[in-house]
């Protein structure tokens, strides 16, 4: 009996893991949180840091939604995430500034657009206002790790071409010629689509199917 | 006047926000697919824009004076989501034509996130209020352009072909934007702040 329950419940949190991580991908299944997705993945460094905001805030606003989610009338709901997301979001701003003052200034004015990341307030919507507390923090930090991949795989495309660099580090021979398009937006658009094309094909997911 | 037009020009053309920032991505995908509501949506964008750009400079400037400016993003996106709201509730009463033409966009707009990083840019620039307000105006009228392009090729490409099942939608958008936005490098160096 107990090692069923065990078992049970193993397959509730991979499933909602899988789900958040490969099946229902928030950026290639979804096409939420583009935004963030492009404008910072010019170098690793800032990748990394937006991933672990996102996640945190995400997982964050989830578990207090789930929390609170019999309290909140159903007509106020969107402003109650909006309060509750954008409080995470100036911890978060102020945690960086304080620890890391040059990736605050390097992220700028995107860690305060995590507010606006259709991601966080998708999950808020879809998952965390109608499961418990433990379920919430699961698929929350699921989308995180997926949103944080994809950020890892196109800043390390970009930055490789764009500058040469891995974290910083020349990686790349003699004479190689910096790709400037790279960093700029037209680049961060086509490695998107590239990575779009090459996920979806993989998952054969197409858009009627998400 | 010379630098409000200057600020205008740069936030429509060099400094698109669309283009060059990279944000309002969301909308851009979902709502690209035909012409007429591009332009719906465009419009919507460009008037809440507008309007919240002007209402947050005299906040963001009250809450400097009063040492208050860690909870100014909080501020703002109530402000956004309040402005929303009563245009709604306005546009409802008073043109009920033009509501029912734009009424299903308002909502989607207060998660728009080019409506917020305006506000958070013109904090980082120290505008001065006209200035604000043109360049408010000018990212609106810059994202409206680019939803606007986006949506015509879209038409235009869905009747020559299929594009492959992996590039639909979100995709095939990113691969326009992309072109799009190369030649929008093209205006760099005319206007700058």
């Amino acid at each position: 009996m107990k090692k069923k329950l065990i078992r049970l419940r193993y397959t509730k949190w991979y499933q909602l893991l899988s789900r958040g991580i490969f099946k229902d991908h928030p950026i290639y299944a979804m096409a939420l949180g583009i935004c963030s997705a492009l404008a910072v993945t010019n170098r690793i460094e800032n990748a990394i840091g937006m991933g672990v905001g996102v996640t945190l805030v995400l997982m964050a606003s989830s578990a207090t939604t789930s929390m609170i989610r019999k309290y909140i009338p159903g007509r106020v709901r969107m402003v109650t995430y909006m309060v509750l997301i954008s409080t995470f979001v100036i911890a978060f701003q102020l945690f960086l500034q304080a620890f890391f003052f040059d990736l605050s200034k390097q992220l700028g004015a995107y860690t305060g657009l995590i507010i606006t990341n259709c991601i966080v307030m998708g999950r808020a919507e879809a998952f965390a206002v109608k499961n418990p507390v433990n379920f919430s923090m699961i698929d929350a930090f699921a989308n995180g790790i997926g949103y944080t991949i994809t950020l890892l795989v196109l800043s390390f495309v970009r930055e490789i071409l764009a500058f040469g660099t891995l974290l910083g580090h020349s990686v790349v021979p003699e004479g190689w010629v910096n790709w400037t398009v790279m960093a700029m937006a037209p680049g961060a658009f086509f490695v998107m689509a590239l990575y779009i094309w090459v996920m979806r094909t993989a998952a054969k997911l197409d858009q009627e199917a998400a | 006047m010379e630098r409000m037009i200057t600020v205008f020009l740069a936030s429509v053309l060099t400094h698109n926000i669309a283009l060059t920032y990279i944000l309002g991505m969301c909308p851009l995908i979902a709502i690209s697919k035909n012409l007429k509501t591009a332009k719906g949506m465009g419009i919507s964008v460009i008037a809440v824009i507008t309007i919240t750009g002007a209402i947050n400079w005299p906040i963001y400037k009250f809450l400097k004076n009063s040492g208050a400016e860690t909870i100014s993003l909080l501020v703002f996106i109530i402000t956004i989501a309040a402005t929303v709201q009563l245009l709604e509730m306005l546009l409802d009463k008073f043109i009920p034509s033009l509501y029912n033409a734009f009424g299903i966009f308002l909502p989607l707009i207060t998660v728009n996130c080019a409506v917020l990083a305006v506000s958070l840019f013109f904090v980082s620039r120290t505008f001065t209020f006209l200035e604000t307000v043109a360049f408010s105006f000018g990212s609106g009228v810059g994202w409206a352009l680019a939803i606007v392009l986006i949506a015509a090729i879209r038409e235009k490409l869905a009747l020559t072909g299929k594009v492959p099942s992996g590039l639909e939608g979100a995709g095939i958008v990113m691969v326009i934007a992309g072109v799009i936005s190369l030649a929008f490098t093209g205006f760099g160096g005319i206007v700058n702040f």
